[in-house]
């Protein structure tokens, strides 16, 4: 019982955490900021989603939690050089 | 009864031969030679039957076509029909002859003249032979359709193709209304037979439906006959070949509509509005007609208002004859029994004169090259056989004896003088004006064959005016029409031949249940000084009067503004329609995406909105909802900021980055609910998304590519909060009513029925599969659709393809 109360609240943690991310990506003020906070909201629904399968006792979602782990760093790599260099897939020379 | 058949639908079996013929054959023998043999074959067959129909007989025969629907090929032959069979045939069989004269075999395509004449010989012929409603109005369509193509034979001429568009769209809204009127009699009868219908009025008479069926008929019969004010179609249709206008627009087409007022006489003839309709638009179109005639100096548009006003003239003592129905069978029913049998005479006469007289102008024209009676004078010397068939016809027109338009006309003033004391329909009152109108009318017409007459052919002879050498006619092209004046003459001697052997049985048709008997309506050439015999002589002299002093008053005609004509309403009506639902569509067409969105959203806002609330559909339950627990709020607001982000973004990266917030968001909730299929690919397809958004930012072009947030629009606000309320609304109160059970715990026993244990999964591929199958070939298909777009780009001017 107490064990999921503290699962709860750290649940609610996080979505704080995740509502803080997405007030930095509202303000900004550059574009890597907002990719920054982007990738901290990824790590975030791993962590939420993490704790959410301890308190559902299921493993259904732990492709998920690889998946978007995998994802968040793909898009992070594709936001930077989209930054950095405006493209995401360079043309063969 | 298949010899019936065959030889009503002869002439369309024996169009298809016409092309082969021409092709073939038209070096060595003109083609109309071939098309002869046609309605010659079907007159000789129709003269068998009047023996049979004279006695009293009538025949029916039945061509089955669509049985499940009760549509059959009824035919039925009484007088009626078979007069018009008659008229159709002979005439037909006259023009043709004509027309191998008047046309030329090496510069005239003839296959096409030949095959449109034959298609609209037998729409005619199915036309006044058959008895079901439908079948008939098909029929009358394609008289329409042969007789536009007619009409625009000449079609690189540009009044032709206008003469054609014009009577196409007349005749056709008239069919059209026609229809309507048919399929209300058909639900009032409750058959499609005419004679059924006939068979059992009580049912009719006092339907509701009686008086529009009623109208809408009338409108189809007063098109097609050029009653007015319909009539405007005629004089255009003059752009016709010669023989065309002598076929179809003095002897047969016009005098459909004519047909269908007579067939529906026993239905709704003897009510006072068909009364009045008919008799006096009747005489209405009689005098428009003959004083319109007057201000022409086309001689074909000349003959053109002369057959407007002459059918008014049928028309109109086809409605005092309708008051024989009223009165039924006695002594004041026979009275105007002997009206209807006046319109059918000279239906004939005018059958006769008119197809002459139409081909007099043919061979005018073709001898001179001038149609216009100004540049006309002085022929009478050099075509002298034309001459006298003009004088037969055109005083048989102004109803002169020894000519059967006297005959005729006699009959007419006495129909309108018996109708002028008839006592009901509130003709005690303005029931004088029917004689003065006819008196006045008939003077008038009597002018204008003068005019015709003695513009033409008399005076001096002043060849320079004349485009060609003019000489006689050749014999050929002189056979038709003198075939048709002796006609009239001989009719004139002995009308009663005609009229025992095919007139009365036409009026036996038309007024069924009427006992007619030959005494009553015998024709005879004096019978005393009568009233009508002093109008007749009155018409005659103020007639010579006025075409004394015609070069006095007639400028004062031609000088009637253009402004005031039927045909200027027509044409500012037509072009201000254009114009209208031009501006009308330019208005709302606007070519802009957003307008077409808050045109669909707001129907979308409105339909649903009114349904909810008059149905009282806003029905909301919370009560079987689950409880929301604390994180769910979160997420919930955390999209909430991100969704109002993408709207009030200031750039663009802002709204796809919050976009793509907005995407995980959604892919968490279905984490909570419990759904880790969908959170998944929600997951994948959210970001692949972003980077296809990102592509697309980077190639905007960089001279509109404006940092800035979207504008503020308030239309845009009210139909988007609308909306999303609508949606809400609707949502929430069908979440409420659960009318039955999912079927959710069939779906359960996945593992037994499909040996898997992921709901989803065997939902999608074994239970409901082929929905699977497509959405696969949707993503194909989008995805060629991409490579497409992308590697084939049409090359635009001086571009070369850019790979």
């Amino acid at each position: 019982m107490i064990f999921e109360i503290i699962l709860t609240i750290a649940l609610c943690l996080l979505m704080l955490a995740i509502m803080a991310n997405v007030y930095r990506v509202i303000k900004g003020p550059s574009s890597a900021d907002r990719v920054q906070a982007l990738d901290s909201i990824g790590i975030n629904l791993i962590a939420s989603i993490a704790i959410f399968s301890v308190l559902l006792h299921t493993h259904a979602f732990f492709d998920l939690i690889l998946l978007i782990g995998i994802l968040s760093f793909i898009g992070t790599v594709a936001f930077a050089r989209f930054i950095e260099r405006g493209v995401v897939i360079e043309r063969k020379q | 009864m298949i010899t019936f058949y065959i030889f009503i639908f002869l002439p369309f079996l024996f169009a298809f031969l016409v092309p082969f013929l021409y092709k073939y054959l038209n070096r060595q023998v003109h083609t109309g030679w071939f098309v002869l043999f046609v309605p010659l074959s079907i007159f000789i067959y129709l003269v068998e039957y009047i023996p049979a129909v004279a006695s009293g007989a009538t025949f029916e025969y039945t061509l089955s076509w669509i049985p499940s629907f009760g549509i059959d090929i009824t035919s039925y032959m009484d007088g009626l029909s078979l007069l018009f069979g008659l008229l159709i045939t002979g005439v037909g069989s006259l023009v043709i002859i004509y027309s191998i004269y008047y046309m030329s075999k090496v510069r005239e395509a003839l296959h096409n003249f030949y095959i449109y004449l034959l298609m609209f010989m037998g729409a005619m012929l199915g036309l006044v032979f058959s008895d079901h409603l439908l079948v008939l109005y098909g029929f009358w369509e394609l008289t329409s359709v042969s007789s536009f193509l007619l009409i625009a034979y000449w079609y690189e001429r540009k009044g032709s193709r206008q003469g054609a568009l014009k009577a196409l769209l007349i005749t056709v809204l008239g069919g059209f209304g026609m229809l309507a009127g048919f399929i209300m009699l058909i639900m009032m009868g409750d058959t499609f037979s005419i004679r059924e219908i006939i068979a059992n009025m009580d049912a009719i008479q006092g339907h509701a439906l009686f008086i529009p069926a009623l109208l809408c008929i009338l409108l189809g019969a007063f098109t097609k006959s050029a009653q007015f004010p319909f009539g405007i179609w005629l004089p255009d249709a003059m752009e016709a070949p010669t023989p065309v206008s002598s076929y179809l627009h003095s002897a047969t087409m016009v005098k459909a509509g004519i047909y269908l007022v007579a067939r529906m006489t026993p239905i709704f003839g003897g009510s006072a509005v068909w009364f009045w309709l008919v008799a006096g638009i009747g005489l209405v179109t009689l005098l428009y007609g003959s004083l319109t005639a007057l201000r022409q100096t086309d001689l074909k548009a000349l003959l053109a208002y002369s057959t407007i006003s002459q059918l008014g003239l049928i028309m109109s003592l086809l409605g005092i004859g309708s008051l024989a129905v009223y009165f039924g069978p006695g002594e004041t029913g026979t009275v105007f029994t002997v009206a209807t049998f006046a319109a059918v005479f000279h239906l004939f006469n005018h059958s006769t004169f008119k197809g002459s007289l139409f081909m007099v102008v043919g061979i005018i024209d073709h001898e001179t090259g001038r149609r216009d009676i100004r540049y006309l004078g002085g022929l009478m010397q050099v075509m002298p056989i034309t001459f006298t068939i003009a004088l037969i016809g055109g005083f048989s027109m102004a109803g002169l004896p020894p000519f059967n338009g006297f005959l005729s006309k006699e009959m007419f003033f006495a129909a309108v003088n018996d109708v002028s004391h008839a006592g009901i329909f509130g003709l005690n009152k303005i029931g004088m004006l029917f004689p003065i109108i006819a008196w006045v009318a008939s003077i008038f017409t009597f002018v204008y064959c003068m005019i015709f007459i003695f513009k033409t052919f008399g005076g001096a002879y002043r060849p320079e005016r004349l485009t060609r050498e003019v000489h006689e006619a050749p014999l050929g092209m002189l056979i038709s029409p003198i075939i048709l004046g002796l006609l009239v003459i001989l009719i004139f001697f002995f009308p009663n031949v005609l009229g025992e052997y095919i007139l009365i049985p036409a009026l036996t048709a038309i007024l069924p249940g009427m006992p007619i008997s030959g005494h009553d309506v015998k024709i005879s050439a004096w019978h005393g000084l009568n009233t009508e015999l002093i109008m007749t002589i009155g018409v005659v002299v103020i007639g010579l009067l006025l075409f004394r002093t015609a070069r006095r008053w007639i400028q004062v005609m031609r000088n009637y503004p253009q402004g005031l004509t039927l045909n200027h309403f027509y044409n500012q009506g037509l072009s201000g329609m254009e114009k209208r639902s031009a501006s009308l569509t330019d208005r709302y067409m606007t070519g802009s995406l957003r307008h077409y969105l808050i045109y669909i959203f707001s129907f979308f806002v409105l339909l649903l909105m009114s349904s909810l609330l008059l149905l009282h559909g806003i029905q909301i339950d919370f009560s079987n909802n689950a409880a929301i627990s604390i994180y769910e709020v979160g997420l919930v607001i955390a999209m909430i900021i991100a969704a109002f982000t993408v709207l009030l973004a200031s750039n663009r990266i802002l709204a796809i980055v919050s976009l793509s917030v907005l995407g995980y968001m959604v892919s968490m909730f279905f984490v909570i609910f419990r759904a880790p299929d969908l959170a998944l690919t929600q997951m994948v397809v959210e970001t692949v998304t972003t980077v296809l958004f990102l592509l697309c930012f980077y190639h905007l072009p960089k001279m509109t590519k404006k940092i800035e947030r979207i504008p503020f629009k308030l239309t845009n606000l009210v139909i988007s909060v609308a909306v999303g309320l609508t949606v809400t609304l609707l949502a929430l109160s069908a979440n409420g009513h659960k009318l039955f059970e999912p079927i959710t715990s069939f779906f359960e026993n996945a593992y037994e029925l499909a040996g898997a244990k992921n709901i989803v999964n065997a939902i999608l591929v074994d239970f409901r599969g082929f929905d699977t199958m497509l959405e696969i070939s949707v993503l194909t298909i989008a995805g060629l659709g991409v490579y497409i777009l992308v590697h084939q780009r049409v090359k635009r001017r001086g571009q070369r393809e850019i790979k």
